[in-house]
């Protein structure tokens, strides 16, 4: 690695947006079909507790990978059919999931590890430090394509927009918010599972430390659209870099540095939300009208 | 070409479709009317297969079909234009019309093609529209021609029309007329939805009247007129003029200046308007909806940002042009909103706790220490009188706002902006949505409040109704005020000209 | 009839979260049946089980009432947790520079302290979405974060007894303590640390009560909860209203300080909370918002919490956090039982787009 502080600080930026990017772009898919998710947090502790669990019983990560976006899923389905089966209030069930998963891993834990809520340690040969980055990175301009060239981009879009208009037309609207929420199940379990077996070794109760919620800020940032979403990322990325190199160096107590991440999302939010505009039906749960 | 055998649909405890049964022959334009209410919008979704019959078949060119959703109807060639547009805003005119039958492959949208489909259709059918226009910049007519090619690309050749020139200007009216006789020509068999019979009279071949969710009639157009049709519609010979005294106008209460709002793109909603109001006289403002009349009121009432607005507001001699909605309450300014459940009533609240609304944060409601405490014998005091005056029911003040039907929901804000009392009323669209005997009745208690000495301040987009009660009226068009007339001695044809200023409006 | 279609959307999310709940503790390897047992009958034994079931409860009640009083504005207040720890240790902090003030003094004094400095933490995230739109659980989850750091920072660097390894301040005068209910009732031990917040939290529901349903700000802060359009139409500024009720759900978070700092510990402790705030929404919404449903589901998750202890000692595998799971459960039926009243927030959330 190069001498440069500069590079060093932007590397170790990409390296912490990444979750965050993850979550962000899970979180596009479901809110652009008009489904708030406020449990990325919680989709994201799920998806590194089980990618940690299944690489330290399997050995490896791709499987653990791969076991974290079917928890995600599997998570992000409750999530699902309490706001589009059952029209529950999108908020309140997010918070929910978050948490659930501030519980269930510790329990799990407890019973499989006697731990307080860490899972053991993965040796360093079964971490996936760089596959994560390329994934999240390149996810972008996929997502970009799929939401403005795709059929399911249009009806996704549609929807979030104006669900009575996407029924008739024939769009199965339940169907498309499904998949917008799952989606963001699988994309926001790998921004936990990175954290877990790609940035560190292990899961720690809690350890995504409001990371969902921050990457909420970013997407609303970031107006919903891929590109700028991106860049809200490395935003909070470039904050939480130099966060930590400060810690070491600074005479500032270390409360005060932890705090910038948070206290950069609430500037954001009260600074620019004023010119975004949300998919107008977000958050609207639908319901055939007379 | 189309049948309804015996449909029955319930939502709830409402029995919406009652055993209907019509038959659409091809070739034609066949209207069905009725009043609001009467179960035609239903009838024709459970065609379009947006709703299931509960009971009963549908029959499209001699076969019974099952529709389970908008796309079996489609596929059967037949399409429908709805009322409320259904359209994406923010999304293009082209992506719109595809939405749903997307060409091009699952990974790539074929954009391109279905554009230069589109243009080829708007050709062929005299629709002028840009395929790569973002819906939001079109105009309410324009809008209007890319829900019939909407239709027109999936191949229909059965079109549903749902009250589509409720939002429409008489000339723009006269432009569709023209656009679906060309495609009656074409082989195309049209149905249309409304209650205006007037413009039934002039379209259609044939006319089948709903009421209460029944098929009450079936006419040959050639061979019916109005009166019969406007009675098979309401059940007994409908006046069709408003009884009132002259009107005896006092000195000025309300005074509007040079009012000019601003939206957030930068354009004009209301542009240099100026008029008074005097004390005992209702004042009508005709237009075709979204003129600006609804910004009128709610300026008027002080619930639009202040920032965005110029001009002078003068209330019995004083400027209350800076006045929160609080404050012009307080000084008798009544409101009777065009929206009335959403801006109206809290649905979730009570009847007592809705008659309470506006008028919360003084005596007699509010006593005691900074006016905090509210005071619940004067609360349900104040709601008896106004559900009894104004015949609300069911008159149980426990009951949520929510349980009432439309017609009394609107008798309940106007008993409460009644009981103010008012020294000025605004008050738009009063009849949306109402059954028939309660039009009559606020119909009614309007003239009675004009002539207690109140000023009146009426927007509506039901000609008639604005024509009968006025005593002058004002014509809006683009924001500005285009004409005063005097509605007893104007045709609806002229004011229909002020309102579209005479162009073929697109 | 009535009250038991109230009782039993409740009843049924208590009873499906169980019933998962019983799944997972067989998942783990353990009897559901004897988990439950041991969870349920810990926590009704005179007069431990019965005390520390009320104690626990005491901050529920508080936290469960400010996130009810903001659900009535339309409002998600996830930051009962941030203001319970401002206010706590702002309770504290006075209670150490007062010390030698009397009684009669400083007890008001801190009760003042603690409500005060709750809402201002509640107010913040008020103005934010008042004046910018900002989402407030977005920010209140943020600022939970900044409480808990700042607490911290001023803990161990001004207020923590010299050489003492526990996160602590030094403890609080004399004056600011307040009485332990054991040296009231006969047979109750004062080790108990049950006190007198406990009876004041049953005294501030029901000012809540009438705050909300009888003073013209309460109607004010529900009308804007259930129709911001209508609110606004009838002259109520809903930006107020929105500061108001975060300002006094904060408030109500604060309390929890006096129960906490006042009555049990003597001192700021540092993380002394299990997650109050968070037990405050399921308490809320198992309460339907309204302040008797909030006291009795605090004495269902007050149980819950101190048989969640024993659970945790006396089983094999299953540890606490099985309640902070069940808690979960509660809330996800609870909202989606929800639609059948209505929703409070979808008008809340058109509403909102407009900024």
């Amino acid at each position: 690695m190069s001498e440069n502080p500069i590079l060093a600080l932007l590397f170790s930026a990409i390296r912490l947006a990444t979750p965050l990017l993850l979550a962000a772009l899970g979180g596009l898919f479901s809110e652009r079909s008009g489904v708030i998710n406020i449990g990325l947090e919680g989709l994201m502790l799920a998806g590194a507790f089980t990618a940690a669990v299944t690489t330290h019983y399997s050995g490896n990560p791709w499987v653990g990978l791969l076991a974290a976006i079917l928890a995600g899923i599997g998570v992000a389905l409750i999530h699902a059919v309490a706001c589009i089966r059952y029209r529950a209030d999108q908020v309140v069930s997010g918070t929910a999931i978050n948490i659930l998963f501030l519980g269930v891993p510790a329990l799990l834990s407890g019973a499989m590890f006697a731990s307080t809520g860490a899972t053991p340690q993965v040796p360093k040969e079964q971490l996936l430090p760089y596959a994560p980055i390329i994934l999240a990175f390149a996810l972008v301009p996929a997502t970009w394509w799929v939401l403005n060239r795709t059929p399911f981009g249009l009806r996704l879009r549609a929807v979030g927009e104006n669900p009575e208009a996407a029924d008739t037309a024939g769009v199965n609207v339940a169907r498309i918010r499904y998949a917008g929420v799952l989606l963001s199940g699988a994309l926001a379990a790998i921004g936990g599972a990175y954290l877990s077996i790609g940035q560190s070794s292990l899961f720690t109760r809690n350890m995504t430390a409001g990371r969902g919620f921050i990457a909420l800020a970013a997407l609303i940032f970031g107006k919903w659209r891929p590109v700028q979403t991106m860049l809200a990322c490395l935003l909070f990325g470039v904050a939480e870099a130099l966060s930590i190199q400060m810690q070491g160096v600074s005479q500032i107590p270390v409360q005060f540095i932890q705090i910038i991440p948070y206290v950069l999302t609430i500037v954001v939010l009260a600074g620019f939300i004023g010119h975004s505009r949300a998919p107008r039906a977000l958050g609207l749960p639908y319901q055939k009208k007379r | 070409m189309l049948e309804l055998r015996d449909i029955t649909k319930r939502f709830g405890d409402v029995l919406a479709n009652d055993r209907v049964s019509l038959a659409v022959a091809p070739g034609t334009i066949h209207a069905i009317v009725g009043e609001n209410g009467a179960g035609k919008s239903t009838a024709m979704r459970i065609a379009y297969g947006f709703y299931a019959a509960d009971s009963g078949e549908v029959v499209v060119e001699g076969q019974a079909r099952r529709l389970a959703s908008p796309h079996d109807a489609i596929a059967l060639g037949i399409g429908m234009v709805h009322q409320h547009f259904m359209l994406v805003e923010t999304m293009t005119v082209a992506e719109n019309i595809v939405l749903g039958i997307e060409p091009g492959s699952p990974l790539a949208l074929d954009l391109n093609g279905a554009a230069a489909r589109v243009r080829a259709l708007s050709k062929e059918f005299g629709l002028e529209i840009d395929p790569a226009a973002r819906v939001e910049t079109l105009s309410v007519g324009q809008q209007q021609r890319v829900e019939l090619l909407k239709a027109l690309y999936r191949e229909a050749r059965l079109l549903i029309l749902d009250e589509p020139t409720a939002v429409l200007a008489p000339q723009a009216v006269t432009d569709l007329f023209r656009i679906l006789r060309g495609m009656r020509a074409q082989g195309k068999t049209i149905v249309i939805v409304a209650h205006k019979l007037a413009e039934v009279l002039e379209i259609s071949d044939e006319v089948t009247v709903m009421r209460d969710g029944r098929v009450v009639g079936h006419r040959r157009t050639a061979e019916t007129n109005a009166t019969e049709l406007a009675r098979l519609m309401v059940g007994r010979d409908v006046l069709l003029r408003v009884v009132k005294p002259e009107a005896k106008p006092g000195g000025s209460v309300l005074s509007v200046r040079e009012l000019s709002l601003k939206d957030a793109e930068g354009g004009r909603r209301l542009d240099g308007v100026s008029f008074e109001v005097r004390a005992g006289e209702i004042l009508g403002v005709a237009g075709v909806e979204g003129n600006g009349q609804t910004e009128l009121i709610e300026t008027l009432a002080g619930l639009v940002d202040r920032r965005s607005l110029t001009g002078a507001i003068t209330l019995g001699g004083t400027d209350v042009t800076a006045l929160s909605a609080r404050g012009r309450k307080q000084r008798g300014i009544a409101h009777v909103p065009e929206d009335r459940q959403r801006r109206g009533l809290v649905l979730d609240f009570n009847l007592a706790e809705n008659a309470i609304l506006g008028v919360d944060e003084r005596p007699p409601i509010a006593v005691g220490p900074a006016r905090s405490w509210l005071d619940r014998e004067a609360t349900f005091r104040r709601a008896k009188k106004i559900v009894e005056a104004f015949d609300v029911r069911p008159p149980d003040l426990n009951l949520p706002a929510r349980s009432l039907s439309g017609g009394n929901q609107q008798k309940l804000i106007l008993g409460r902006e009644f009981e103010l009392p008012p020294k000025l009323m605004l008050i738009a669209q009063p009849t949306r949505g109402v059954d028939i005997g309660a039009i009559e009745f606020i119909h009614r208690r309007l003239v009675e409040l004009r002539d207690l000495g109140c000023a009146i301040l009426l927007v509506s987009s039901e000609l008639d109704e604005v024509t009968a009660l006025s005593d002058r009226l004002l014509v809006m068009r683009q924001g500005r005020i285009v004409a005063e007339v005097d509605p007893a001695r104007t045709s609806i044809a002229e004011i229909g000209l002020l309102m579209t200023g005479g162009e073929v409006a697109a | 009839m009535k009250l038991l279609r109230e009782l039993l959307f409740p009843l049924i999310a208590v009873a499906a979260a169980f019933l998962v709940g019983g799944v997972l503790v067989a998942l783990v390897g353990d009897s559901p049946l004897r988990t439950y047992e041991l969870l349920i009958g810990s926590a009704l034994t005179w007069p431990d089980g019965i005390g520390y079931t009320l104690f626990y409860a005491t901050p529920l009640i508080f936290t469960g009432l400010a996130v009810a009083v903001a659900f009535r504005c339309g409002l998600l207040n996830i930051g009962a947790e941030g203001q319970l720890y401002i206010a706590a240790f702002v309770t504290a902090w006075v209670g150490i520079t007062c010390a030698g003030w009397s009684a009669w003094l400083l007890v008001p004094l801190c009760f003042l302290a603690a409500t005060l400095s709750g809402a201002l933490w509640g107010a913040i995230p008020g103005v934010l979405k008042a004046r910018f739109g900002a989402h407030e659980v977005i920010t209140t989850i943020m600022l939970n974060f900044v409480a808990v750091a700042l607490a911290s920072y001023f803990t161990q660097y001004h207020y923590k007894p010299p050489g003492d390894p526990i996160l602590e301040t030094v403890p609080i005068g004399e004056g600011a303590h307040i009485a332990r209910l054991g040296r009231f009732i006969p047979g109750f031990p004062e080790r108990i640390p049950l006190n007198l917040a406990f009876p004041l939290a049953l005294v501030v529901s029901l000012l809540v009560y009438l705050f909300l349903w009888r003073t013209r700000w309460g109607y004010e802060i529900r009308a804007t909860g259930a129709s911001p359009a209508a609110a606004e139409y009838g002259g109520i500024s809903t930006g107020r209203q929105i500061v108001l009720a975060m300002a006094v759900s904060g408030g109500l978070a604060g309390m929890v300080g006096i129960n906490e700092v006042m009555g049990y510990r003597y001192r700021y402790y540092d993380s002394f909370s299990a997650g109050y705030g968070f037990t405050g929404i399921a308490v809320a919404l198992l309460g339907r918002n309204h302040p008797v449903g909030v006291i009795l589901s605090s004495l269902l998750f007050g149980a819950l919490l101190r048989g969640g202890l024993f659970v945790d000692i006396f089983t094999e595998n299953v540890s606490k956090d099985l309640v902070q799971v069940l808690q979960a459960i509660i809330i996800l039926f609870v909202a989606a039982e929800a639609l059948f009243r209505g929703p409070l927030r979808g008008p809340f959330a058109r509403w909102a787009k407009r900024v």
